[in-house]
């Protein structure tokens, strides 16, 4: 394949990586690997680096709209950058060591994890009462509601904090920016309100997916010619999506995409059994 | 109380800024690496299938770049454009540094800087053995 071929294909792939991504709420990157590795046949280690640069320009992209409406809660998201970074370095290490065919079938698995989790009904919670812990974090904070600021309360601070220190390390070990991981860390062990968590996610990935990202760099994962149409492709991709999920009920589309994405997860993991990656 | 509710504010804005310039500059930056990697070698063969791990510093790799750049490779230029891109969350995390620093949060002035020094250890891991 030329390169002007291979970076056409890419470009194509990575718009519609993007597009299923934003509307399945699972992000672009997620949806790359598995076209890049089974599809294009290019190492997994490869993908992993492309898929991460782009999961710093869409998660810095949305996240810019989230800070500016004062949704998203910096304090938490810094605090629990500790773990999530922390948790990174280590998983871009291991995927130095890792053998591919792991990788593949860690990340189907991650993938099925994900999608099935984006289609749960999501309970919105709201807690009045903090632990002491989080108070002396100055976690508990407010966000903008139609009607007004509304305080919201943050519990369970050592639990959250591990569970974001596994999604930092899944992370940088398959080069995904793992919201789903982060989201139930924050919501679903933090009680803290869904929009709030998934805003805070969102911000906090830029920084995870950076601090692996280095490391990938270092290690030669990140290539050029492979990044420049999947990070372009992505974005414009996942911009075009958050349009249209403005517009329509994606309940439907989102139990769609999820069943294409289990069967992209499927053929990752039977590849990585059968040694193909 | 309403000081520091003022400051939190202005922080978001400026972060919100940032996030946004930093990305839409790193990825102009790449686009036209892409232009200038495609115009030259658009008829070559890719050779993707095989990982080939290569420890380089990345003291070494951004001096690789500059000298990529004054000869206008194109490769040099998307990567100079993937560099700015993960300056953007490493110039956040400058920023909110300053601003706690300024909002007396020392508390948050620790928590930034731990998260620093585990950035810089991943610099310091990633060669080197």
């Amino acid at each position: 394949m030329t390169v002007l071929t291979f970076t056409l294909i890419m470009f194509l792939g990575a718009l519609c990586a993007g597009f299923v991504g934003s509307l399945s709420g699972l992000g672009g990157g997620v949806v790359i690997i598995p076209l890049l590795t089974v599809l294009l046949h290019v190492d997994i280690h490869y993908a992993i680096g492309a898929a991460l640069v782009s999961v710093i320009a869409t998660s810095s992209g949305s996240a810019a709209a989230y800070v500016k409406e004062g949704i998203t809660n910096m304090r938490l998201g810094m605090f629990l950058e500790i773990a999530t970074t922390a948790g990174a370095v280590g998983g871009a290490l291991l995927s130095a060591i890792a053998p591919a065919p792991f990788i593949a079938i860690l990340f189907g698995f991650a993938l099925i994890f994900s999608a099935i989790n984006s289609l749960r009904k999501k309970e919105e919670h709201h807690v009045e009462v903090s632990s002491d812990l989080a108070l002396k974090l100055k976690l508990p904070s407010t966000y903008p509601t139609p009607s007004g600021l509304m305080a919201y309360g943050t519990k369970n601070v050592l639990g959250g904090f591990s569970m974001m220190a596994l999604a930092g390390v899944l992370s940088g070990l398959l080069g995904i920016g793992s919201g789903a991981f982060k989201v139930i860390a924050m919501d679903n062990i933090m009680k803290i309100p869904f929009k709030v968590s998934t805003t805070t996610s969102n911000f906090m990935m830029g920084v995870t997916a950076t601090a692996s990202c280095v490391i990938y760099l270092q290690k030669g994962y990140i290539e050029p010619g492979i990044c420049m149409p999947v990070v372009i492709g992505v974005l414009l991709g996942a911009m075009t999506g958050a349009k249209i999920l403005v517009k329509v009920n994606p309940k439907k589309l989102r139990i769609f995409f999820a069943v294409v994405i289990i069967g992209l997860a499927f053929n990752m993991i039977y590849n990585g059994i059968v040694d193909n990656i | 109380m309403e000081q520091k509710k003022i400051q939190d504010r202005d922080m978001q804005y400026i972060i919100g800024n940032l996030l946004r310039y930093g990305v839409w500059t790193a990825l102009s930056v790449a686009a036209v690496g892409g232009i200038v990697y495609l115009l030259r070698h658009e008829t070559e063969r890719i050779h993707y299938q095989t990982f080939i791990e290569h420890d380089v510093n990345i003291f070494q790799l951004v001096a690789n770049t500059v000298k990529g750049l004054v000869k206008a490779e194109g490769k040099a230029i998307i990567l100079l454009g993937i560099l700015l891109l993960f300056l953007t969350p490493i110039l956040r995390i400058c920023f909110s540094l300053i601003a706690f620093f300024f909002e007396k949060d020392y508390l948050y002035v620790g928590i930034t800087l731990l998260v620093i020094a585990i950035i810089c250890c991943s610099i310091f891991f990633g060669f080197g053995h």
